[in-house]
């Protein structure tokens, strides 16, 4: 007999990996929104999951298509199937160069990929799954994003180290 | 590569929840529930003189209580077995059964008046159940007395049976069926449980 086990376990149990991967998607503002109607969305499902589904993989599915309707539903520009250019979000020369935004500011398919394979865990097969395309395809994208922050995240340490640098001069001349 | 391994490090502590974020996250989700009528069985764990118990309701009313003894990860399975895996620690559902026993333990109050969800239990088990309350409090009887009250005067160990698995223990008083000879007789929250609630019944 397979057991499907009570829906507050499958909160506990990843409660806090879709709200990860919906703060990477949207950003720490539309994240809790996205959060709250991917499961609710799922506990109204969950009776008819099949007990062996991968639950982590299905999470993750609902919430990249609850992502999409937050972001619709401000009038926003829906994640697109195919790579965006690399200034969708930003909102000026001017930004704060930190790796959440960073981050904010990949293309949606690279955010998206990075989100669900880095910080969900999810194979490729499944990343592909949800964001269509091969896995592959999904790979290269994860790969991408990556890269675009390693150009961004490096400025970042060498800023916090030369920071750290600076505060370690101030104290010495105290 | 070492720097990408950094880099996931703080992309995973950049998109940390933040304190208190998921309890909040998840009472939304909790009221949400409730709302939309997908809440099948809610909970609690209150605690007591006689442990921590596992409260739980359906929308119908009160449908399991639990020692700490029955293990509550274990009910709260068999509760997503028999009736519905849609289930969530969702306290505002029993306010009004923490409440009462809150009085009850407290020796304010002689009887629980929130409404049952019976469907746990079935046939003559169900029966015997259903007669319990006609103990009153401070009272006791003896299995054989519950059995003639429940039509089965020769059914002395199917009330024993009943009360073994009475699925809401305290409140459907199992624990006033004692034995004939002036012996306490089992539990299923304890014999030390059995106890407590028989004094604190004598002392009000």
């Amino acid at each position: 007999m397979t057991v499907k086990q009570p829906f507050e376990t499958v909160v506990a149990s990843h409660g806090a990996v879709v709200l990860r991967v919906c703060r990477a998607v949207l950003g720490p503002v539309d994240a809790d929104d996205a959060w709250s109607e991917t499961f609710l969305s799922a506990m109204k499902a969950y009776p008819e999951l099949p007990a062996d589904a991968n639950l982590e993989a299905w999470l993750v599915t609902i919430a990249h298509r609850k992502a999409i309707d937050v972001l619709r539903a401000q009038g926003r520009r829906p994640i697109p199937a195919g790579d965006l250019p690399e200034t969708t979000q930003a909102s000026g020369a001017e930004h704060d160069d930190d790796l959440a935004d960073a981050l904010g500011r990949l293309p949606g398919r690279q955010k998206q990929a990075v989100a669900y394979h880095y910080l969900a865990g999810l194979p490729y097969a499944d990343v592909a799954a949800i964001l269509g395309g091969s896995a592959d395809a999904a790979r290269r994208a994860a790969a991408d994003g990556i890269a675009a922050l390693r150009r961004t995240y490096p400025g970042f340490a060498a800023r916090k180290t030369a920071a750290g640098k600076a505060a370690a001069r101030k104290e010495e001349v105290r | 590569m070492n720097t990408n391994h950094d880099l996931i490090r703080d992309l995973t502590r950049s998109t940390d929840a933040l304190p208190g974020q998921l309890a909040g996250l998840h009472a939304r989700l909790a009221a949400a529930a409730q709302r939309d009528g997908i809440l099948d069985v809610a909970y609690r764990v209150i605690e007591t003189p006689v442990g921590s118990l596992l409260v739980a309701a359906t929308e119908t009313g009160l449908v399991r209580v639990a020692y700490a003894t029955e293990n509550h990860d274990a009910v709260l399975q068999s509760l997503a077995d028999r009736i519905s895996p849609r289930i969530l620690a969702a306290p505002a559902r029993l306010d009004h059964v923490a409440r009462e026993l809150e009085e009850y333990f407290g020796g304010q109050r002689r009887r629980f008046d929130v409404p049952l969800d019976w469907r746990l239990s079935a046939g003559f088990r169900s029966t015997v159940l259903h007669h319990l309350p006609e103990i009153g409090y401070g009272q006791t009887a003896s299995y054989a007395a519950v059995a003639r009250l429940a039509g089965h005067p020769k059914a002395v160990r199917a009330v024993g049976s009943a009360c073994a698995t009475n699925p809401l223990p305290v409140i459907v008083p199992c624990h006033r069926v004692v034995r004939s000879d002036g012996g306490m007789g089992g539990y299923l929250g304890g014999a030390e449980a059995k106890s407590i609630l028989l004094t604190l019944e004598a002392a009000a």
